[in-house]
């Protein structure tokens, strides 16, 4: 029978609970395990109760001007000229500083190194007068050669950095980056003094400036390179802690692969006094929902991305701790012009106008982006585009049956190719229902793992193939140069010689008017042609707690980080600040 | 014995070269190369990198330099982080993974062969089914629901422990119970099998009827034969354990060396892939050599192979 | 009456039994059909088949004879009802894009049901033989098979999945080629095993000793005592397989959208885990039911396959 009862045995009272079971034996449970089960009751009982949590690493960051950043990859390393990615880029811009810096507002530049400069009337030749207290980390001066030093090694073709082609705007810069110029003193880079950089360029370039906040132009240490082995060797170590020599107000101090990747104030920057965070912890998490948690759990300021699952519930729960900012860049769906029934315009145009891209950016990504009907993103340096390919289901029907494929009938099967994410397949399931429903064409979808999406998209293996484009900097042209003839983004095959031709006049002018007139006539002959489908407009979500101050929305996802602090608000000097699960 | 282990390891060239050659010639059959990105750089650019790292030359010279160089300990430099050495993201990665998977198969030993063997003991009593049924919870709740679902509830509703990383020893508990959990499931049900085939034999009655303890019939008789299978599994899955779990090192952020297996096949890492494809050999040839003893130990009939 | 865990129950006598013909399949059959767990999962598991079979096909059906809850097709969306909780329209909800989580449930079932069960039964039967050949025959044939497994257990799975579907293109059975291409080797090292312990046993040395051909041997003597643990493996790796597959879909080989299968839709449930919970709930039961009956189905038939049980 069961139950429970004591017996004496040996001195120890012991409890038994008697098992139904086929034999006498009864399995004692000592006083010991009865304990466990009562602590083991305990803390379910503290657990769901949720009481009071100790302080979290936030609120420390807070008071001793601590921020933790989620940064989303390990980066490759923080060499300006070898690294390509956006991780990167966010520790590089706190371990160096270029010739222009940038307004944390709005981007605009402003002095960096360079204390001011001078433009030449025909805007080809610019002059920079760098600042007498410019120092790199170890104490010495920055000078003009250090610049020059600089942009040879990354022009060096036995270095192959990636990024070269963004310093090709300067005079003989591609040919001696091709190794078909063997002497950089022909390049149009010349120290006029200690102080005084002096860069002669191929044409006028007006977003030159902006051009110059990118990590590619900025200086490094020659001579500490050199110390660690030969200047052009990939695996070079003078990116170690124990070697590294940066000008930027941070420099480097610990780096754990994978783990964590720690900056602090350098207090040989010439502005340090007015930089106000003591040290800078990026935490390479590459999941966005394993960053989530960890903010939500208070070990991070601000992060990377936010998962999209999670921006609904942040807007209504939450919305102090979500930030949407505009982001420079949109969506599209590259449509390979090189094959049938694509090489067709008015089926392409079809396709674009049938898309019901507000509802894909209202109820697929939701997360504030705006629907796509042009390429270039509105207000794009005061640009937007006049010309536009609009949502209109009854003149896609009437270009498809023009084009042959009356009501969807005879048309090829079509395929969409996409890399695999979560979300690319939603839209891609949205957009074969869309189609399907509206102009009665079957759509398949194929996705691929990453190497293989890229791989076949270079080689035109596809047919309607996902790709998303981001400006390098804030002017139409690093929109519109993507599908110059031949280019290497391009990837659809489309040729267009009115296309190139305006672009390569606009290239010419310095006149910010005419130019934006001959992108306006770019811009309409693309949106005609159709070799792309644009979607949407890129924002970027993400979380951000409220003690960060000075971080502010940006086009291109910059804040700079000498105007950043951290502000303890009243919670989080006494308790930690971590956000309630959000119940649905 | 010796002659046994030394044979062992004569065996092991033969199939580690396999396994490299393999290996190289099938990941560059794979579309994509490590320096594809989405927004291609020139083509000459491409051409210098590639160049510099002697990826344009006939493949069969890139294999020999790349076996010589194994010959000599140098495993190559790292394509996507330029700055590291596969040898250094190896020895740095496996000490965190092998300090997770010590506790996880701590963990999932612990608890299955307790649960599989009071199971196998007391077949088909309440404990019997309330214990293979939470083991059959823990393979149905895979790594990636219930690693989250951990974090939430322990780091997020109550902050006993940190939602990730690998900084403080409590970060060890959440990511050891989430791969614990799941390998103990395994092992209970592997456990209880293997014990009630043991059971049924006649020497156990034999034993139990001469008035033997339960103790004494489990442990010095049963025991051996009937965990057989579980060190059977256990070879090659320890082998997996504590070369890391790519999911659990994703969802706590761990630096271990799981993630690379996977990361380095994705991002077209030829060095990496290679590095860590015979590391995990290995081990594995190493393990296996484990078990083989442990089952002549077990089974000392085996002996005369 | 002596009793303890290990001495077997005795039961009263009945009086005469009619001795019947005895076989190991029809004695397993027998007290297969006794053990009411291994029944009662039998029957779940038929129905959870059945269910997963029609109830998709419940939607084609005219308006009037069809529950309005099962009226929906898999692939159907609605943008508007983005990741609606269960009601009245939807009996477990909707998801990222307004379809009917019942009917991706039951057309998932299909798809995993179909590769989970068929794709185990291969690597069974491959590492059945594979492990038996090996463990049996020993020496130097046991050495090469035993090192073959180990090259394969170590090559990256995931470049030789991008190569099956670079040269061989995508589709459903090269699905089963991936997984069974993996799950047979845990099952023969398993097997290797158990054989090599087996081998030794006296019964086995009689058989030699009679002259029995060593096929008849493996067939007939050795593989069905061999079955024990290995069914318990099998039906261990069949939720292995299920997910697996997610991480196949993950590399673009699953199943291909719209279509869903288990796997995919646990991963879509892990991600909206906190948004959308009845995802991963309503998934995630019928995935351990499924697999709850499967494994007191194996364990009986493991049960019923052990020769040693008493006859009473």
């Amino acid at each position: 029978m069961p139950g429970i009862r004591a017996t004496r045995n040996s001195g120890i009272t012991v409890w038994t609970i008697r098992w139904h079971s086929t034999w006498g034996n009864q399995l004692p449970l000592p006083l010991v395990r009865n304990s466990i089960l009562a602590v083991i009751t305990a803390l379910i009982a503290v657990f769901f109760s949720g009481c009071t949590p100790p302080p979290t690493r936030t609120s420390y960051g807070d008071r001793e001007q601590i921020l933790f950043r989620g940064n989303g990859a390990e980066p490759q390393d923080v060499d300006p000229q070898i690294v390509t990615g956006v991780p990167e880029d966010h520790i590089i811009v706190a371990l160096f500083e270029g010739l222009v810096s940038e307004d944390p507002r709005d981007l605009h530049p402003v002095p960096g190194v360079a204390e001011s400069w001078e433009v030449s009337g025909d805007a080809k030749t610019y002059t920079f007068h760098l600042r007498k207290n410019a120092k790199w980390s170890d104490g010495d001066p920055i000078t003009a050669a250090d610049f020059i030093r600089s942009y040879q090694r990354m022009l060096m073709p036995t270095l192959a950095a990636e990024y070269a082609y963004m310093l090709y705007v300067v005079i003989n810069a591609e040919g001696f980056n091709k190794g078909q110029i063997k002497d950089f003193s022909r390049v149009g880079f010349k120290a006029l003094d200690d102080f005084t950089l002096e860069v002669r360029l191929n044409g006028p370039t007006p977003y030159f400036l902006s051009l110059l906040t990118h990590y590619s132009w900025y200086p490094v240490p020659i001579s500490v390179i050199e110390r660690c082995g030969p200047v052009d060797q990939r695996g070079n170590r003078w990116t170690r802690p124990e070697n590294f020599v940066g000008n930027g107000p941070f420099v480097l101090a610990k780096w754990r692969v994978n783990d964590l990747l720690s900056v602090r104030k350098s207090p040989t920057y010439w502005d340090a006094a007015r930089v106000k965070l003591q040290e800078i912890r990026f935490y390479p998490i590459e999941s966005l929902d394993t960053e989530e948690r960890t903010f939500r759990a208070g070990q991070l300021h601000v992060t990377y991305e936010a998962p999209l699952a999670r921006v609904d519930s942040y807007k209504r729960n939450q919305p102090d701790l979500l930030r949407v900012d505009p982001y420079l860049g949109t969506y599209i769906y590259r449509l390979n012009v090189t094959k049938p029934p694509l090489n067709d315009r008015r089926v392409r145009r079809a396709l674009a106008l049938a898309m019901d891209r507000a509802a894909i950016a209202t109820r697929i990504r939701r997360a504030g982006e705006a629907p796509a009907y042009c390429f270039t993103p509105p207000n794009c340096a005061a640009y937007t585009s006049r010309a536009k390919l609009p949502y209109d289901v009854e003149q896609a029907r009437r270009l498809l049956a023009e084009a042959g494929y009356p009501d969807g009938r005879g048309f090829p099967r079509l395929t969409i190719m996409f890399n695999t994410l979560e979300s690319h397949r939603a839209i891609a399931e949205a957009v074969q229902q869309m189609w399907k429903r509206d102009l009665n064409i079957d759509v398949e979808l194929e996705n691929h793992e990453w190497m293989v999406y890229i791989d076949n998209q270079r080689t035109l293996n596809y047919q309607v193939g996902r790709y998303g484009w981001i400006g390098d900097y804030v002017d139409p042209n690093s929109f519109l140069n993507m599908f110059l003839s031949g280019g290497g983004n391009n990837q659809t095959g489309w040729t267009n010689k009115e296309y190139d031709r305006l672009l390569a006049e606009a290239g010419q002018t310095g006149d910010q008017e005419k130019r934006y007139e001959l992108f306006q006539e770019a811009e309409a002959i693309l949106l005609e042609e159709a070799p792309l489908i644009p979607i949407y407009h890129y924002t970027h979500p993400y979380l951000l707690r409220p003690s960060v101050q000075g971080w502010y929305p940006t086009l291109l996802d910059h804040h700079p980080y000498k105007y950043v602090y951290l502000q303890p608000t009243k919670e989080n000097l006494t308790r930690s600040q971590t956000p309630t699960l959000a119940m649905p | 014995m010796l002659r046994f282990i030394a044979r062992r390891v004569l065996e092991t060239i033969p199939v580690l070269l396999t396994i490299a050659t393999v290996t190289f010639f099938m990941m560059r059959l794979a579309p994509g190369g490590p320096f594809d990105k989405e927004k291609a750089t020139t083509p000459e650019i491409k051409a210098a990198v590639e160049s510099y790292y002697g990826l344009n030359k006939p493949l069969l010279e890139q294999y020999l330099k790349v076996l010589g160089g194994y010959l000599k300990g140098d495993l190559g430099p790292d394509y996507k982080y330029p700055n590291r050495t596969v040898a250094e993201l190896i020895a740095g990665s496996f000490p965190v993974s092998l300090e997770l998977g010590c506790w996880s198969l701590a963990i999932a030993l612990v608890l299955g062969v307790t649960a599989g063997l009071i199971a196998a003991i007391r077949k088909n009593s309440l404990f019997d089914y309330s214990a293979m049924s939470l083991a059959m919870a823990g393979i149905c709740l895979p790594t990636f629901v219930l690693g989250p679902l951990l974090a939430l509830g322990f780091a997020i509703h109550v902050h006993w422990f940190n939602a990730s990383g690998w900084d403080f020893a409590r970060d060890r508990v959440l990511p050891a119970l989430t791969l614990g959990l799941f390998y103990s499931a395994y092992i209970a049900r592997l456990t209880r099998g293997g014990m009630l085939e043991i059971l049924n034999q006649d020497f156990i009655r034999t034993a139990s009827a001469k008035g033997a303890s339960t103790a004494r019939v489990l442990f010095k008789h049963a025991l051996r034969g009937g965990i057989a299978p579980v060190v059977s599994f256990l070879g090659p899955a320890a082998a997996g354990i504590i070369t890391g779990s790519f999911v659990v090192e994703t969802i706590f952020n761990i630096p271990g060396l799981g993630r690379f297996f996977i990361t380095s096949a994705f991002n077209r890492d030829y060095t990496l892939v290679l590095g860590t494809v015979l590391f995990y050999a290995v081990l594995i040839v190493a393990f296996n050599l484990l078990v083989d003893i442990a089952q002549v130990c077990l089974n000392p009939k085996l002996k005369f192979e | 009456m002596p009793t303890g865990p290990f001495l077997p129950d005795i039961a009263p006598d009945q009086g005469e039994i009619p001795e019947r013909e005895a076989s190991l399949w029809r004695d397993a059959w027998r007290r297969l059909a006794k053990n009411r767990l291994a029944l009662a999962g039998l029957w779940i598991l038929v129905g959870l088949i059945l269910i997963c079979v029609c109830g998709p096909l419940v939607a084609f059906l005219p308006q009037g004879l069809r529950p309005s809850g099962l009226s929906y097709s898999y692939a159907q969306q609605d943008l508007h009802l983005h990741v609606s909780p269960p009601g009245a329209k939807h009996w477990l909800g909707t998801d990222q894009l307004g379809r009917d989580v019942l009917a991706r449930v039951m057309f998932g079932g299909r798809i995993s049901l179909l590769v989970g069960l068929s794709a185990t039964a291969v690597a069974l039967t491959i590492g059945l033989l594979y492990g038996a050949v090996s463990g049996y025959f020993g020496g130097k044939l046991d050495i090469v098979m035993m090192r073959t497994v180990d090259i394969i257990y170590t090559l990256p799975f995931a470049i030789f999945v991008i190569l099956l579907m670079v040269f061989v293109g995508r589709s459903l059975v090269l699905i089963f080629v991936a997984i069974g291409a993996v799950e047979w080797l845990t099952m023969a090292r398993i097997v290797r095993g158990q054989v090599m312990s087996l081998k030794k046993q006296e019964f086995i040395e009689a058989a030699i000793a009679l002259g029995l051909r060593k096929r008849w041997i493996i067939l007939r003597h050795i593989l069905p005592n061999v079955l024990g643990p290995v069914i318990v493996y099998a039906t261990l790796t069949i939720p292995g397989v299920m997910l697996l597959e997610a991480f196949l879909s993950f590399l673009g080989l699953g199943v291909q959208p719209p279509m869903s299968s288990w796997g995919s839709l646990i991963k879509e449930g892990a991600d909206w885990m906190e948004d959308a919970p009845w995802i991963l709930v309503s998934t995630g039961t019928v995935f351990s039911l499924t697999l709850f009956s499967l494994n007191f189905l194996g364990d009986g038939l493991r049960d019923a396959l052990d020769v040693r049980a008493s006859k009473d």
